[in-house]
C-alpha cells in the first residue's frame, strides 16, 4: 500500500495548527510523546484505531490525514523514475523519500516537468513551420513575394523584344510584389522578435486550456449572468481557444438553465446529488454534473473532479481532485466508472471506488454516457461520457477497487492490467 | 496543336510569369486560382499538364493531387508542383501522393520551361 508513512507529517501539521504540544495530543490518545514523534516524522506506519483516536482528537476526520495532494507527488515521483530506469532510483522507497524531504520531492517533481516542457518545446522549435502556422504563413507570403520578382525581373532582364505592354506589368509587378515583401518581411521580424510565452508555448490546446481553468477553479464568473463582460481570455494557440470557446459554450448553456444562485442553494439541499439536481432543473444528468464541477470552492461546496472521455476513451477535459490522479500521458485506468458507463448508455452509474491508498483513496464517482450534440438521422450518435469524483470517508462500505494508471498501480491479479506495473513486479 | 497547361495557383503575379513564359514557348496556358473547384476543371477539361501550387484557397495541392491519382481519367496526368513548402515532409507526402515533379519556389524561368517540356513529350 502506498503513502501511509506520509500520514505522520499531516498529523504533525495539523497539531502545529491546531496549537497543541505534542505531549498533550499524545496523552490524549493513549501513547509517549516520543511514539507521537516517531509517526509524526514517518517512521512508523499508523492506521486502524490509533489513526481514528488522533483524528478525533485533533478534530478530523481521519481520511483527511491519510490523502491529499501527497497521493499526486508520489504518482509523480514514481512516474519520474520510471522514465529513466537507468537512474537506479529506489521507486520501492518513494514514500521515505517524500516523507522525510517533502522539499527535495517536490523539486524532483517540479524539475522533472520542467524538462517535460523543455523536451516539447525544443521538439516544436525544431520543427517549427509544421507547428507554428504563423511562421508558416509568414514564410508563404516572403517565398512567393520572392518568387514573383525573380520571375519578373527574370524575363525583363532576359526577353529583349517583350511587349511594351507585357513590360510596364511586369514592372508594376515588381513594384507590388517589393512592396509585399517590405511588409511581409516586416512581420515575419516582429513575429520573430516577440518574447516567447514560456510556460504555455509547450503545452498541448487540451493542457492549455486545463491551466487556464485550473487557475479559474473551472468557475467563470463572467459567464454566470452578473452583468461582467464576457470576453474570452487570449490562449496562445489557435487550437486552445477554440477548444475554450466550446467549453464557455456549454457552460454558458450550463448556468442558464441551472443559475448558479439557486443550483448552489439546491446542491447544498440535496447533499450534492447530482441525478436529484438533474431533476430538479430538468436537465440531462451529465449538466448537472458539470455544473457540480463548476461550483465555486469558498462557497460551501466540496471539491469536485470531473472526467469526460470520448467514446475512444481519450479523456477531453479533466480537472483534478486531490488524491484521485488523473494520468495525463498515460492510459487511465479502465476500471473507472467512466469508462463502464460505455456499456451502458444513458444508465447512470454511482459507485465508490477504492484507489491502493492505506486509510483513504475512497471515492465516490457518478458516471453517465451520452450522445454529445445535436441527433442526426445521416449519422451515427457520437458518445460522450461523464464522471463526476468526490472524495468519501474511507470508511464506508464496499468499493470498486480501481487505480491510477497501470503503470504505477501495485494492484495484483487485476483482470484489466494492460501493462505491468513499476511498483510492483508480482501485479501481473 | 499546341499543348495545354493548367496553372492552378492563387498568386495573380506568379500566374502572371508562369503563363507569359509557357506562352511565349508555344503552350496554351489556362489559370485557375481556386482549390475548392481545382479538380472539378480538370475533369471538365483535361490538359496535358498541371502546374500545380500547395497553398490554395478551398483545398490544398495535395488533396488535389490526391483525388487526380484516385480517379482513373487523369491517373497519369502529369502534375509538376510548385511550392513555398520546401521541407522534406512535404517533398515526401507529394511524392507518396503520385506527383510527377516536385519544385521549390523561388523557382528559376528557365528550370520550370525545362520541367514543363521534359513532362509534356509529343
Amino acid at each position: 500500500m502506498v503513502h501511509r508513512q506520509l500520514t505522520g507529517s499531516r498529523i504533525r501539521e495539523r497539531r502545529v495548527d491546531l496549537g497543541i504540544r505534542q505531549t498533550d495530543l499524545a496523552n490524549a490518545v493513549g501513547i509517549s510523546a516520543s511514539y507521537l514523534n516517531l509517526i509524526e516524522h514517518n517512521r512508523r506506519r499508523i492506521a486502524g484505531k490509533l489513526l481514528n483516536d488522533l483524528a478525533r482528537a485533533m478534530q478530523v476526520d481521519p481520511s483527511a490525514l491519510t490523502e491529499g495532494a501527497e497521493t499526486a507527488l508520489l504518482d509523480q515521483l514514481r512516474a519520474s523514475a520510471a522514465r529513466d530506469r537507468a537512474s537506479g532510483a529506489e521507486i520501492s522507497r518513494t514514500e521515505d523519500f517524500a516523507g522525510r524531504f517533502i522539499g527535495w520531492a517536490s523539486l524532483v517533481v517540479r524539475q522533472d516537468k520542467r524538462i517535460d516542457e523543455l523536451e516539447a518545446r525544443v521538439k516544436v522549435l525544431t520543427d517549427r513551420l509544421a507547428h507554428d502556422p504563423q511562421l508558416a504563413t509568414s514564410l508563404h507570403n516572403v517565398i512567393s513575394s520572392v518568387t514573383s520578382i525573380r520571375s519578373a525581373a527574370s524575363i525583363l532582364v532576359s526577353d529583349d523584344d517583350i511587349d511594351r505592354d507585357w513590360e510596364r506589368r511586369f514592372h508594376r509587378n515588381i513594384y507590388e510584389d517589393s512592396q509585399r515583401l517590405a511588409e511581409s518581411s516586416r512581420a515575419l521580424v516582429s513575429y520573430l522578435d516577440a518574447p516567447s510565452e514560456e510556460g504555455t508555448a509547450s503545452l498541448s490546446p487540451q493542457e492549455e486550456v486545463e491551466t487556464y481553468l485550473d487557475a479559474q477553479g473551472f468557475h467563470l464568473p463572467y459567464l454566470e449572468g452578473d452583468g461582467a463582460p464576457q470576453r474570452a481570455p487570449m490562449l496562445r494557440s489557435k487550437a486552445a481557444s477554440a477548444l475554450l470557446s466550446d467549453y464557455r459554450t456549454r457552460y454558458l448553456a450550463d448556468a442558464e438553465t441551472m443559475p448558479l444562485k439557486e443550483f448552489s442553494a439546491a446542491a447544498i439541499e440535496v447533499g450534492h446529488d447530482p441525478a436529484l439536481l438533474a431533476g430538479r432543473f430538468g436537465v440531462p444528468l451529465a449538466a448537472a454534473m458539470r455544473r457540480l464541477a463548476t461550483l465555486p470552492p469558498e462557497s460551501g461546496h466540496p471539491a469536485f473532479g470531473l472526467v469526460i472521455c470520448d467514446a475512444a476513451g481519450a479523456i477531453t477535459l479533466q480537472r483534478q481532485v486531490s488524491g484521485f490522479g488523473l494520468p495525463r500521458a498515460a492510459a487511465a485506468c479502465p476500471l473507472w466508472p467512466l469508462f463502464r458507463a460505455f456499456s451502458q448508455p444513458m444508465q447512470p452509474i454511482r459507485r465508490d471506488v477504492q484507489l491502493p491508498v492505506e486509510g483513504g483513496g475512497r471515492f465516490r464517482c457518478y458516471a453517465i454516457a451520452s450522445p454529445a450534440g445535436a441527433a442526426s438521422f445521416d449519422a451515427p450518435a457520437t458518445m460522450e461520457a461523464v464522471m463526476l469524483v468526490r472524495s468519501v470517508a474511507a470508511s464506508g462500505g464496499p468499493a470498486d477497487p480501481v487505480g491510477t494508471s497501470c503503470r504505477i498501480c501495485p494492484r495484483s491479479g487485476c483482470r484489466a492490467r494492460r501493462e505491468p506495473s513499476i511498483l510492483n513486479e508480482d501485479a501481473v | 496543336m499546341a499543348k495545354r497547361v493548367l496553372v492552378i495557383e492563387d498568386e495573380p503575379n506568379i500566374i502572371e510569369a508562369i503563363s507569359f513564359i509557357l506562352s511565349r514557348d508555344g503552350w496554351t496556358v489556362h489559370t485557375h486560382s481556386d482549390g475548392e473547384t481545382a479538380n472539378e476543371r480538370i475533369n471538365a477539361t483535361p490538359p496535358d499538364l498541371i502546374i500545380l501550387d500547395v497553398m490554395l484557397p478551398g483545398k490544398s495541392g495535395f488533396d488535389i493531387l490526391r483525388d487526380l491519382r484516385e480517379s482513373p481519367e487523369t491517373t497519369d496526368l502529369p502534375v509538376l508542383m510548385l511550392t513555398a513548402r520546401g521541407q522534406t515532409r512535404d517533398r515526401e507526402m507529394a511524392e507518396r501522393l503520385g506527383v510527377t515533379q516536385f519544385m521549390t519556389k523561388p523557382f528559376s524561368n528557365a528550370e520550370v520551361l525545362e520541367s514543363v517540356r521534359a513532362l509534356v513529350r509529343d
